[in-house]
């Protein structure tokens, strides 16, 4: 069943991709209900199959690599429904479909996982902990497409490229903000996440340890030379965007020391 | 039931000889009642604007609703010869809802014409000339040119350069109302830019020139503040709109010397709008970060991008519009007999 699911939610974001793909090859891209439908249907499906799978796992479904993944995907369209109603910035969701989509067919890549087998209650703090911190990446995972349609944007203003995606693509003040609020959110959450961890007493692989302690010492750095004015916008989006490849590129290893652990 | 539309617009006739047939609103109740006269006439509607000035009529007898309308024309112009355009039910409809959606303006795709095409069907209804055939046509023609809009890119980005500065303003700002504006050189391009940027919102403007009684002028025109020319980068430090066109003959502002000056800009974007020929700002300025600099030539670009955007647009508003008007004469075949 959950397999029809994952299928389910990623042939929603494959149309939604190639809509928005087919709408920039014909020079009419803009906001639009394709998007959002295809990103509810997604959200649905993962909720769903999220559901099952803690039923049958009793205990929240990130265990492995496929499970991280799947739930990052849930968290960053949670994150994209929060944000994208309050900031109504036109086209995130046209931009955040296509990652999403690249994280679930990486889960569908990933290593088989194991046949379910009940883990039993866990620490709730560790559960609550490891919870929050893939929705502290799913709001990185946010600040770093709002900072790639910065970067954009800056481009299409700094080169005088009328068209499309200039017409189409919010305000650039406004993506600045938006980027910048995002990291806050997700720096507050992972915050949030590591003091639950540290309560629970887990044991931590050394360098686990140390690439999340990077992560948030990165984002931490980045709002706090923003506050100061210390790091324009422009920079802040690149930061982000580079921050967001960096946390795609060591799940997959920060997930097995976690598991071989 | 016949649908008829005549007159002159843009295409045809001269700006000369537009105004004499204009039809100005306090006439408009006289030239409907006389309308209403010609035998065989049973609803009409003038529509008369700058660019054009059309009747739409539905009669059963078409002929000699014509000849009555030449003669209420050659009334009017004392006997003027104009190229006036006739045209039967399909074409007439065809061309109410290619007026309706921007199609036959002279900048295509601009929607102020709906406005006019609604107060001048409104006024036809107040009147009481309109009948059945002519309420559907309009307000089949109001529903076109919204779907035209909606579904076509023929609205698409702005063909002035006035309108492409204040596109470009909202793409780094948003919202304009808490910006400041600084007019470097009151010159008439300056002016009507300023004045587009006022009328989107933004309500501090500086405005700057070599003779201050200009300046003041203009700022008092604007509702603005003028500064002496030599004191403008004092003025400088809110500024996130900055005009240009003075005639100065070498670059005003340096990077060098807006290096400076923004370091107290605390990373707020700047927008500069060169206008001036020769340039006013160093094109290296746009190197700067949060500087975003845009001289004559490609604010141009943009708008000539636009017009192609546009044009690209038609044959899809086209084929929308063939589609509702076959909808239209269906309609009407299928009721042929409804005079009021």
């Amino acid at each position: 069943m959950d397999a029809y699911l994952l299928m389910g939610a990623t042939f929603c974001l494959l149309l939604s991709s190639g809509y928005t793909l087919f709408q920039l090859g014909s020079g009419r891209l803009r906001p639009g209900r394709v998007n959002l439908a295809a990103m509810v249907g997604t959200f649905v499906c993962l909720s769903i199959d999220l559901w099952l799978r803690g039923q049958l796992l009793h205990s929240c479904p990130i265990n492995s690599l496929f499970d991280v993944l799947v739930f990052m995907a849930w968290s960053t369209i949670l994150i994209y429904f929060i944000v994208g109603s309050a900031y109504r910035l036109s086209l995130l969701g046209a931009f955040t479909s296509p990652l999403v989509l690249c994280i679930l067919l990486v889960a569908l890549l990933a290593p088989p996982q194991a046949p379910f087998a009940a883990l039993g209650l866990r620490d709730p703090w560790i559960e609550f902990h490891a919870a929050l911190s893939v929705i502290a990446y799913g709001a990185f995972a946010l600040a770093g497409i709002a900072g790639f349609m910065y970067l954009l944007q800056d481009y299409q203003l700094k080169n005088r490229k009328g068209g499309v995606l200039l017409y189409n693509l919010p305000p650039i003040t406004d993506l600045g903000i938006a980027n910048t609020r995002l990291i806050w959110l997700g720096l507050g959450l992972l915050t949030i996440s590591f003091v639950a961890g540290i309560v629970s007493g887990m044991q931590v692989n050394t360098l686990k340890f140390w690439t999340s302690a990077t992560i948030w010492l990165a984002y931490a750095l980045m709002v706090l030379l923003r506050q100061i004015h210390t790091l324009a916008p422009r920079r802040t989006a690149t930061l982000s965007v580079a921050a967001l490849a960096f946390i795609l590129l060591t799940l997959p290893v920060i997930q097995h020391l976690s598991t071989s652990k | 039931m016949t649908i008829l539309c005549a007159g002159i617009n843009h295409r045809n006739a001269a700006l000369e000889v537009r105004e004499k047939f204009a039809v100005g609103n306090h006439e408009l109740q006289e030239a409907l009642t006389r309308l209403r006269d010609i035998d065989g006439l049973f609803g009409a509607v003038i529509v008369s604007t700058c660019n054009r000035v059309e009747f739409y009529a539905s009669s059963v007898c078409p002929l000699r609703v014509m000849d009555g309308l030449r003669q209420f024309l050659s009334t009017r112009t004392g006997g003027l010869e104009a190229p006036f355009h006739t045209q039967d039910s399909l074409l007439s409809v065809r061309h109410l809802f290619r007026v309706a959606s921007g199609l036959d303006s002279m900048v295509m795709g601009e929607t102020e014409i709906l406005g006019q095409l609604k107060q001048a069907y409104q006024a036809a209804v107040e009147h009481g000339a309109t009948n059945t055939y002519l309420n559907k046509l309009f307000q089949h023609a109001f529903r076109v040119a919204k779907q035209v809009r909606t579904e076509t890119g023929i609205t698409r980005g702005s063909t002035s350069v006035g309108s492409v500065a204040v596109d470009l303003a909202g793409k780094i700002f948003g919202d304009l109302s808490a910006r400041k504006v600084m007019i470097l050189g009151a010159g008439d391009t300056s002016e009507r830019v300023a004045r587009s940027m006022v009328s989107r919102g933004v309500r501090t403007v500086i405005v700057a020139n070599r003779t201050f009684d200009r300046a003041a002028a203009l700022a008092d025109q604007i509702g603005g503040l003028a500064v002496h020319f030599d004191h403008w980068h004092t003025a400088f430090d809110d500024v996130d709109i900055l005009i240009c066109s003075t005639s100065a003959p070498h670059p005003i502002v340096t990077k060098e010397k807006l290096e400076s000056i923004l370091r107290t800009h605390r990373e707020r974007p700047l927008f500069i709008i060169d206008l001036a020929v020769p340039r006013d700002v160093d094109p290296t300025v746009n190197e700067l970060d949060n500087v975003y600099l845009y001289d004559i030539d490609s604010l141009e670009n943009i708008a000539r991008q636009s017009i192609g955007i546009r044009q690209a647009e038609l044959a899809r508003c086209e084929s929308l519009i063939e589609r509702h008007a076959g909808d239209f004469i269906k309609w009407m075949r299928t009721h042929p007999s409804m005079p009021r």
